[in-house]
């Protein structure tokens, strides 16, 4: 993300049958964007994955501050993963990562 | 804080474990109303025993029906036998005759379509009918989670201007999940990001969550009270020391 452009980090729940890897996620992640919003809307997002917990089962995103309902959107929209029944839950929004750990994990 | 309501799971009430899990999560997720589709021939046991799995969850009970009448004549009958049974009453409008008769009936709460595009006949004359009686139209977003590609470009093009025809006719909208299990269970600021996709604004989105459906739930909650007489209206005092007018 470029210097002086504020951005939201995400803490999310993952509710899934069995694992996730981080691959799988970004991919979820990403194809949820591009679906609903395209490529335009995509590279408004600066959306990047910055934490996985496959055993805890939490994963931390990092978007531009505009572009968070667009994230959010993506990520409620999410119903698979792996072809498995999954949902991610927003669990709280921080503007820094310190507080997000702080207040949600 | 604001109060949300999800008033609309439909969990299958043969797993109770299933059952406990999708009210257990709800709770979680920040609804603090939750709305059940009950079937309509529930005994009055069988709903103390679910408001006690739900107050034990922290959450309470909505209780709700759903009513698919054939005809608008069906539709009568149903609500002159379960009304005064139920906290909400939605109807499921499968044709057009039986969506008119329930936007002008004041005894229905919820007016509901099939996910199917063609099959939603919420249009401008039903939008005013629905302004000058009490219902309002209910969106389920489970539809939105589990269609793909163009049925969910159908639905959300139909949404977008059913939203815009409720907001001309200040018909109120409320959000539902339409959830029958955990997975399409969503937090209400999820949902209410969601529902930017056919253009409903954020703040109008969460009114949509918790103060209109919350509204539905006190409105009905007063009628079906024992004290109550008319809008306005309700017994205070009972007996033979009551001052006489």
């Amino acid at each position: 993300m470029p210097k002086g452009v504020r951005g939201r980090y995400l803490a999310l729940k993952i509710v899934s049958e069995g694992t996730v890897t981080e691959g799988e996620l970004t991919k979820a992640l990403w194809d949820a964007v591009l679906r609903l919003f395209g490529e335009y809307g995509a590279s408004q997002t600066g959306l990047l994955l910055v934490e996985h917990n496959g055993e805890r089962k939490y994963a931390v995103l990092r978007c531009r501050h505009k572009a968070l309902e667009l994230i959010r959107a993506s990520v409620a929209s999410i119903t698979e993963l792996k072809g498995k029944p999954a949902a991610l839950h927003v669990m709280g929004v921080s503007g820094t990562l310190k507080a997000l750990h702080k207040k949600f994990l | 804080m604001k109060k949300f309501a999800d008033l609309h799971l439909c969990p299958s009430f043969r797993n109770m474990d299933a059952l406990k899990g999708m009210i257990n999560t709800a709770f979680r997720l920040g609804y603090h109303f939750l709305g059940m589709s009950l079937p309509p021939k529930i005994s009055e046991g069988e709903i103390r025993e679910l408001r006690e799995i739900c107050s034990t969850a922290g959450a309470n009970l909505v209780t709700r029906v759903d009513l698919t009448p054939k005809t608008s004549r069906d539709l009568l009958n149903q609500l002159r036998h379960f009304r005064r049974r139920f906290e909400v009453v939605a109807v499921t409008c499968l044709s057009k005759a039986v969506a008119r008769q329930a936007a002008k009936d004041r005894r229905v709460d919820l007016l509901s379509f099939p996910a199917d595009p063609r099959k939603r006949f919420f249009d401008t004359a039903e939008g005013e009918l629905a302004s000058k009686a009490l219902a309002a139209l209910e969106i389920d977003m489970a539809s939105i989670l589990s269609f793909q590609g163009f049925s969910r470009v159908h639905l959300l093009s139909r949404l977008r201007w059913e939203v815009e025809i409720a907001k001309r006719f200040k018909v109120p909208l409320v959000i539902s999940s339409g959830a029958d299990n955990e997975y399409l269970l969503r937090a209400p600021h999820d949902f209410a990001a969601l529902a930017s996709l056919f253009d409903l604004p954020l703040s109008s989105a969460l009114n949509s969550l918790s103060e209109g459906p919350q509204s539905i739930v006190e409105r009905n909650r007063l009628k079906l009270s024992p004290g109550y007489v008319a809008p306005g209206v309700r017994v205070i005092k009972e007996g033979k020391d009551c001052p006489r007018v």
